[in-house]
Order: structure tokens, then C-alpha cells, then sequence
């Protein structure tokens, strides 16, 4: 299929992991790098809160998944797919998928099996990259990235499993620019097939998840996403991986902040000092006193964003940032974030 | 090109890093995970700037052409100061030297830069401190994940050291495998920035021994010492203090000052015999193939071992090949090593000259090294009963004593050792990779022919490269020797002689980089460059030297020549030889 890549291109395919990186671009790049191994890594795993669309899609269609993978391997010229699985996931999904990689194996494809424990770092390319060679899961410096040098230091293409799905459907010509939503915190939770470009006010009452309390949402994300009020998700629509969260309008402050930054405390790979021990004195600060020293967290939270080694702890001050101006609408200085 | 920092202009190359240009030009920017000989991690996250505007890590921020560089806005002095909380929370409650009041390196920039260690906290970690036997010990409480052991430990060839753990608690683990062990080197010691990883002190022990008046000291120095400590009172590495520390020695109240040289003496006087008895051997055997059970011995069956000969001074070379090697055991030199060597003279044959009951001897060495604690620690080493060695400092922990107790040890008068350290040009080499070579082919021609090589200087088996290899011509032969720094060096040697055992006569190992100059307990920083200058500094004390053979050493002589042959066979072997047995983890 020689016009593939122009497909994916004209379609405007963005990565559907989070980052939103078009599609094209990366594989362009795994394409003209030189090398004679070439590998395809397929992330089906979630480690973020609130999403849980992945799972959805390989449940329900896993058949066009795998016709994504074929997509891919036969553009970059490998037969190898490495298959990262998250252990929950492969608990109910085995059934499924454990025929289709003999099917494509049967068809000469070689697949990797690689039994993830759940993490929100293996999100990071270059952390995965690392966990499935065996190393620790931590992030690597880019350049180079794993475009032209990933797996193994081979030219590398990792997806996630709705950007397959996608490739697929503009395989196939089916291609129309939806996308999958993680409703959560609503009447009907649950993952729906929707117009990508709907306002989220549009996604919630299409969805009956429309709340009649007051609320707030987290879209992109129930940890890293930013935090809007029902005014703003009149005209705004979902970024980064889709999940929408409702919350109560009175919701606990304390609370809220306590489940991102547990989570963040747990889940920090442990490779650079802010994001390993920032989080953590976060959590800690929220847990020893009621009321929370602002202060001290926008300290911390600065040091997060501008000093992290990757991504996911340059990350961490958006939903405060976003919850502390568009609802919580606090007089306190943001400056440093 | 050129970059600016805070609006200077400094010449750069491409591909250099803002953090190096910085402290090439002695520009302050605090780092704890950067070193110059090992691979760039960019965890501590200490070394900012702001480069373009923007605030970014200087470790890993390549130069580009007038690149404008800040280094103390106060944005960045806020986030260094944020990380650098970070990163020492917990330190003064888990440090063993802040409780003690002693100099640490941590301490000295929590004042520096007026932190506050308290603000934050981290986690403990529930694995209790790890002691590599008596040498070295790894605290996970409070690394700071910053990776640089584990790399360290890599690059010496083992392997056995690993971050574990995950978010907060992530930090220093051993490896569980059955097949990796601890050699002791101490090369994690003296790449932590925090002192997680360090030595076993023994400075209690010592200050203790000082203040008894029931007891005579003895303080013996390494080799290496000498051009070194000078370091950690700011001097250029390679700078001698020798007089200056047999001084400072006195003035700390040891009753004698010896030189662990002297004992590098005996060490080169009883290995050159051992190394013209195997090559003797050989001549006469002819050399044997490899045997089925990977050996390479060479000689017959019960009729001696010949070459090739290794050393074994080097107490963490002996732990690999007792642990990984024991087929070559037999291969090692039975020749003690020289802080053995000495210690074990003074407290019978000198301790006998002066009418002193042995018992009431300290001995004090200084060295370069953790592996000499563990060595230290050998029952099989006692002399009539007791160790050679009472106890062992690293040169850090010497620096700590003095620092106590106000020595400004660049400035004091010289003086000399006392006349039983001294020693001769042939051991003021011993801490430099080749050095022992060197000393021992200085003097094996002598033990072979019975006359001197004019040739004094061997300056093939001299410098910094891992693995060196010369023919050496010794008298009408041609001797083939190797020089390995590093186990993984030794790795390699070990694997070529296996295919060809003819490859070498004689092999010299040393764990660390540069031989024990690079040791674990020299003082930090320590990089290849640093451990060059060192080096410089004891070939020159060699050179100025007028006694340069050690078994020219009046009191070496005085010591094997009518002390020991006045000894019964058996009393002999104990003061100079030892042996070697197959090590189990954790031996």
C-alpha cells in the first residue's frame, strides 16, 4: 500500500497516547532511517486514571487492530512487533488476541510478548523501550529519538492501540475524525465513539453524562489533565488522550489533590529528584495538615515543571495550575508555574 | 566559538556541555551526578541555568555558538536551592559522619549554600546498610539515586551493584545473583557524591588507639597517599606532602611513623624471587598446553607452579580470582602484600630490636583503598596471633582526622619517616598501574643472574591505558609481561591466556583505574585526568630517588637477610607468603 503514509497525512492522524503527535511524522522518520532491524512497538497499556479506551477497542475490535499492526510492520519493512501487555489487560483480553498474533505469526510476523506491570511511566516512549530490553523504567535522554534509534538502538514506531485502530480504518478508507471518549463520574460511564471535534459540553449531554449537579472536569487524563469548569467545555474540545471526568463542584480540594499526587508518588520512575521526591513532599504536605500550604506545593510544583527530566513530571503542575484558576479561582500567585 | 556566561565570553568546542565550559573555567555550578569519565545521566537536576532564556540542566545542555548563559538569577537560585533540599532530606539524620561531627562533603554545601536539610523528607528505604565484608558499605537511606556507583562498579568489570526500587524510595541495591560478588574495590565509594556509598570507618578505632598510653602506635602510609591528599586541602593532584604528613603524623601522637613503602619493598624483594623461581621452572619444564579444566598453570604436577605469575597486592584482584578465577589461583604470587608485609615486620622484628612486647603495637595504615580494611581482616594473615594491621584509613578518613584536629597539613615543616619506613624509588611506584611490575623487574634479574640490569626505567608498562603489554628484554630472554588495570581488564587478560598460556610471564592487576592511586578511598573527585597528575607526582619522587631497587634497601635487607633467615621454615612463609582459596558471596 504505497499511498499509506499520504492517507495517514491527509487524514491530519495524531498519536491517540496523549502526546497527539501526527502520525505521518513518525513514520517518515522510522521509514528513511537506516538500519536492518526495524521494530514495531504496540503499547496496549494505560497507566493513566480515567482512561480506559484501549482496552475497549482491542475487546471490541481487535481484528482491525491487528490489520493496523500489519499496516505498520509492512511500512517500516519489519516483521517485528514488540507487544507490551499490560498484565490486567492480558487477563481479559488473552482470549482474543493470543489467536490473532498466532494468525500473523502463521503469516511470518514475529510477536514479542512483553508482561507489563501496569505503570504511568511506561506511557513515556523511551521508558518502554527501556522496560522491555530489560532495563530500568526510566526515561532516556532525546535525542536520539526512537524513530532512529529506539528498541535495541533500532528505528523504532511505537503506537498505542487507537492509533492502530485508526491506521487501520484509514486503511480502509474508513477513517472519519472521531475519536474514543472515557466518560467517567457521570450517569453513563463508559467509552463512546464520537466526533473529535464536539465541544465537551456536546460529548457529556450526547453521552447522558450531562451532570444536574454543579461540576467541573478533567479531560485529557484523570491525573495530568487540565481542569475546566462547566463554562469552558462549552466551546472547548478534548486534548491529549480522551477521558472526560466529571467531579462535583464540591468536591474536596484536599482530596482531589491527594489522588493526583498519590498517584504521582507512586508512580515517578524514580530517575530525576524533582519529580521523585517533589511528588512525594506534595503528597506528604496534603496528608499532614487540613489546610493546604499553597505556598510550599507551587514551590515544589515549580521545580517539577522546569527541572523534570521528562514529560510526565514537567506535567504535573497543569491540573493544579488549571483547578486552582478555573475553578477553585484562588488569589494566590501562579507565577512560578 | 564562544559561549557567555553571566555576560563573560568563554571559548568553547562543539562538543563540549555549558557544565564543562563552566568548570573548565572555575565556575561554580553545583552537580552531583555529572562526572567526567562516566556517562551523562541528568538525574540530580542541581546543575541549572538559565540558557536562552529558559531555565535547563547544564550537564546536558550542548554549546552552541554565543549561546548566553546565566547562572544566577533568581529563578535558578530558587530551583537549585528547591532540588538541593530535595536531594539532601534525610542526610544529617542518616549520615554517620554529620552525626559524628565529622567532614562531609553533603554538610559542607548544606551550609554553603545555606539549605535547609529539614524542609523536606523522603521515605525510608526498608533494606538496612549493606556491608561489602569489612571494606565498604552502601547505605540506601541515603543515596540519592544519582547512578554513578553502578556505572562505576560496570566499568571495573562486576556488576554487583544496581538502582532498585521505585519513585521515592528509588535508590542502591546489591545484585541478589549468585554468580556476581563485591571485589571491595571501593570505587563506589569514592564516585558517591553523598556518601551513601563509603568505607567502613575505622577512625573511632584509631582516635581511640591514640589517646592510649598503654599502647604504641605505628602509622604506616601507602604509596599513593603521598600525592594525593594534598587534593583535599585544595592543592593540585600530584603535589607530595610526604614530609609534611610524617609531621602531621607526629603531631596526631602516633609513636612511630613507618612507610607502608618499606613494605612495598619486601613485597617486590619476595616477588622477584617468587617470579625468577617460576620463570627458572618454566625454562626448565617448557611451558604446558591448556588444560581441559581451563587452568593455565604450566609446570608438572607437584613440582611447582610455573608462570605466569600475577600479583596479588591488590586484595580486590585477589577477591576476583578467588571468587571468579579460582582456577588461577595458583597463578597468584604467594607473596604477602606490602601493608602486610610491614605491619607483620614491626610487630616481630622490630618490635623484637627495640625490646616491645608486639602486643602493645597499633598498626595504623593509611592507604588509598577499602579493599585493605577487608584485607586487614584476614586470620589467615596473623603473625604470631595478631593482625599486621590494627586498623585502616582511606585517605578521606586521614583527611577527616586531621581536619579534627587542625592540621593544615600544606604548611607544616617536613620531616622524616622513621628509620625503619625507609624505602626505596622501586616502591614510591607501587600505587601507579605498572608500578609493581616495574619494582619487581627492577630486582628479578638480580634474583636470576645474581647481577643488576642497568636498565632502571620501564616506561612501557607507565600510564593511564587499561591494558599495557611489553617484551621486556631480561638479560639474554625476552620476558612478556602485562599490565591490567581494572578487573575487566584483568577479564581480558585472563581470557587470552586461557587460548595462548604462553601469551605472558608475568601480569600485573590492579581493580582500580590507575592502579591504587585510583583507588576507592582517595579523596573525591576523582577522574582519569586527576588520577594522571597523581601519578606524574610519584614517578618523579622515584626518579629523585638514589636507592631505586628494592632489594637495595639497607633495612629490607637488615629484615630478609638476617631476620628472617634467623627464622624457622615455618615462621618464614607466615611473615612473607600467604594463600588463596576459592571465595563463596559474601566471603
Amino acid at each position: 500500500m504505497p499511498n499509506i503514509l499520504e492517507k495517514i497525512k491527509q487524514a491530519g492522524l495524531v498519536g491517540r497516547g496523549g502526546a497527539g503527535f501526527p502520525a505521518h511524522l513518525k513514520w517518515k522518520a522510522v521509514a528513511s532511517a537506516k538500519s536492518k532491524k526495524k521494530y514495531l512497538v504496540v503499547n496496549f497499556s494505560e497507566g493513566e486514571l480515567g482512561l480506559f479506551k484501549d482496552i475497549h477497542i482491542m475487546q471490541k475490535f481487535p481484528d482491525v487492530v491487528f490489520s493496523g499492526i500489519r499496516l505498520a510492520l509492512d511500512f517500516i519493512g519489519s516483521r517485528d512487533c514488540y507487544f507490551n501487555y499490560n498484565k490486567e489487560y492480558y487477563k481479559k483480553t488473552k482470549s482474543l488476541v493470543l489467536p490473532l498474533i498466532k494468525r500473523y505469526e502463521g503469516a511470518g510476523y514475529r510477536f514479542y510478548i512483553y508482561g507489563e506491570e501496569p505503570s504511568y511511566i511506561g506511557g513515556e516512549e523511551t521508558a518502554l523501550l527501556n522496560a522491555i530490553e530489560g532495563r530500568r523504567t526510566e526515561p532516556r535522554a532525546k535525542p536520539p529519538f526512537p524513530t532512529t534509534s529506539g528498541l535495541f538502538s533500532c528505528p523504532t514506531l511505537v503506537h498505542n492501540i487507537e492509533t492502530l485502530y485508526n491506521i487501520a480504518l484509514v486503511g480502509q478508507q474508513k477513517f472519519e475524525n472521531k475519536r474514543f471518549y472515557c466518560l467517567s463520574g457521570g450517569k453513563s460511564e463508559g467509552v463512546y465513539f464520537l466526533p473529535a471535534d464536539w465541544s465537551i459540553q456536546k460529548v457529556l449531554k450526547q453521552t447522558e453524562n450531562y451532570p444536574v449537579f454543579n461540576f467541573f472536569v478533567q479531560i485529557g487524563g484523570s491525573v495530568s489533565g487540565e481542569v475546566l469548569n462547566s463554562n469552558q467545555i462549552k466551546k472547548r474540545e478534548v486534548e491529549g488522550a480522551g477521558s472526560i471526568e466529571v467531579y462535583p463542584i464540591k468536591t474536596k480540594p484536599r482530596d482531589l489533590m491527594l489522588k493526583w499526587f498519590d498517584f504521582y508518588a507512586c508512580e515517578s520512575c524514580g530517575k530525576c529528584c524533582p519529580c521523585r521526591l517533589g511528588s512525594y513532599n506534595i503528597s506528604k504536605i496534603l496528608k499532614q495538615n487540613k489546610k493546604i500550604d499553597w505556598k510550599e506545593i507551587i514551590n515544589l510544583l515549580e521545580s517539577m515543571e522546569k527541572t523534570s527530566f521528562c514529560a510526565l513530571g514537567k506535567m504535573t503542575y497543569i491540573p493544579v495550575e488549571s483547578y486552582i484558576k478555573n475553578v477553585l479561582k484562588l488569589k494566590i500567585s501562579l507565577k512560578q508555574i | 566559538m564562544f559561549i557567555y556566561i553571566d555576560n563573560k565570553k568563554y571559548q568553547c568546542s562543539p562538543t563540549e556541555s555549558v557544565l564543562q565550559v563552566a568548570l573548565r573555567n572555575n565556575i561554580m555550578i553545583p552537580h552531583l551526578c555529572y562526572h567526567e569519565d562516566l556517562p551523562i545521566d541528568s538525574n540530580c537536576r542541581a546543575c541549572l541555568v538559565e540558557a536562552d532564556g529558559s531555565v535547563a540542566t547544564s550537564c546536558d545542555f550542548k554549546v552552541e555558538p554565543n549561546l548566553k548563559v546565566k547562572t544566577s538569577t533568581p529563578e535558578v537560585k530558587r530551583l537549585v536551592k528547591t532540588n538541593l533540599e530535595l536531594l539532601f532530606a534525610g542526610h544529617k539524620e542518616n549520615c554517620p559522619k554529620c552525626q559524628k561531627g565529622y567532614h562531609c562533603r553533603v554538610g559542607v554545601a548544606i551550609r554553603k549554600f545555606k539549605l535547609n536539610p529539614k524542609k523536606y523528607s523522603r521515605p525510608p528505604v526498608p533494606r538496612p546498610v549493606h556491608k561489602m565484608a569489612a571494606a565498604a558499605e552502601i547505605d540506601p537511606n541515603l543515596c540519592i539515586a544519582c547512578n554513578k556507583c553502578v556505572e562505576m562498579c560496570e566499568k571495573i568489570g562486576i556488576n554487583f551493584l544496581k538502582l532498585d526500587g521505585k519513585a521515592a524510595q528509588t535508590s542502591v541495591n546489591y545484585n541478589h545473583d549468585k554468580k556476581t560478588d563485591c571485589i571491595y574495590c571501593g570505587q563506589c565509594t569514592v564516585h558517591c557524591p553523598v556518601g551513601s556509598a563509603r568505607e567502613q570507618s575505622h577512625l573511632e578505632q584509631v582516635e581511640k588507639a591514640l589517646k592510649n598510653k598503654n599502647k604504641i602506635t605505628i602509622a604506616q602510609c601507602a604509596p599513593s597517599i603521598r600525592c594525593s591528599i594534598g587534593e583535599e586541602f585544595g592543592l593540585p593532584p600530584g603535589t607530595n606532602l610526604e614530609g609534611q604528613i610524617n609531621t602531621a603524623l607526629r603531631q596526631l601522637k602516633f609513636d612511630k611513623v613507618f612507610d607502608v613503602n618499606m613494605g612495598a619493598d619486601i613485597t617486590t624483594y619476595v616477588e622477584a624471587q617468587e617470579l625468577a623461581h617460576r620463570l627458572k621452572i618454566d625454562a626448565k619444564y617448557g611451558r604446558q598446553p591448556l588444560r581441559k579444566s581451563g587452568s593455565i598453570h604450566r609446570s608438572p604436577a607437584g613440582r611447582g607452579v610455573g608462570g605466569p605469575m600475577f600479583t596479588s597486592c591488590c586484595p580486590g584482584w585477589v577477591k576476583f580470582v578467588e571468587f571468579y578465577h579460582p582456577k588461577i589461583i595458583k597463578n597468584l604470587t604467594t607473596a604477602r602484600s606490602p601493608q602486610i608485609h610491614s605491619g607483620g615486620a614491626y610487630k616481630t622484628w622490630w618490635a623484637k630490636k627495640q625490646g616491645i612486647d608486639p602486643r602493645k603495637i597499633i598498626t595504623v595504615s593509611i592507604m588509598p583503598c577499602t579493599s585493605k580494611k577487608y584485607e586487614a581482616r584476614h586470620k589467615k594473615l596473623k603473625v604470631n596471633g595478631m593482625y599486621p594491621v590494627d586498623y585502616v584509613l582511606t585517605t578521606r578518613e586521614f583527611y577527616i582526622l586531621l581536619e579534627k584536629n587542625k592540621i593544615d597539613l600544606p604548611n607544616l615543616k617536613k620531616s622524616q619517616v622513621d628509620r625503619e619506613g625507609t624505602f626505596s624509588g622501586a616502591a614510591a611506584i607501587y600505587g601507579a598501574s605498572g608500578g609493581v611490575m616495574e619494582s619487581a623487574l627492577r630486582s628479578a634479574y638480580h634474583f636470576i643472574a645474581g647481577k643488576e640490569l642497568p636498565q632502571i626505567e620501564y616506561k612501557q608498562v607507565r600510564g593511564m591505558e587499561k591494558i599495557k603489554t611489553a617484551n621486556i628484554k631480561f638479560g639474554s630472554k625476552q620476558l612478556k609481561v602485562a599490565v591490567a588495570a581494572t578487573a575487566k581488564a584483568a577479564e581480558s587478560i585472563i581470557q587470552e591466556l586461557k587460548k595462548n598460556p604462553a601469551s605472558y610471564d608475568y601480569v600485573e592487576v590492579m581493580a582500580c583505574p590507575g592502579g591504587c592511586i585510583g583507588g576507592g578511598g582517595q579523596p573525591i573527585p576523582s577522574t582519569e585526568a586527576i588520577i594522571a597528575k597523581r601519578i606524574a607526582g610519584l614517578y618523579q619522587i622515584d626518579s629523585k630517588m638514589k636507592l631505586r631497587r628494592a632489594h637495595q634497601n639497607p633495612i629490607v635487607k637488615e629484615f630478609m637477610e638476617e631476620y628472617i633467615p634467623s627464622l624457622p621454615k615455618e615462621k618464614q612463609v607466615a611473615l612473607l607468603h600467604t594463600h588463596y582459596t576459592k571465595k563463596q558471596k559474601f566471603e
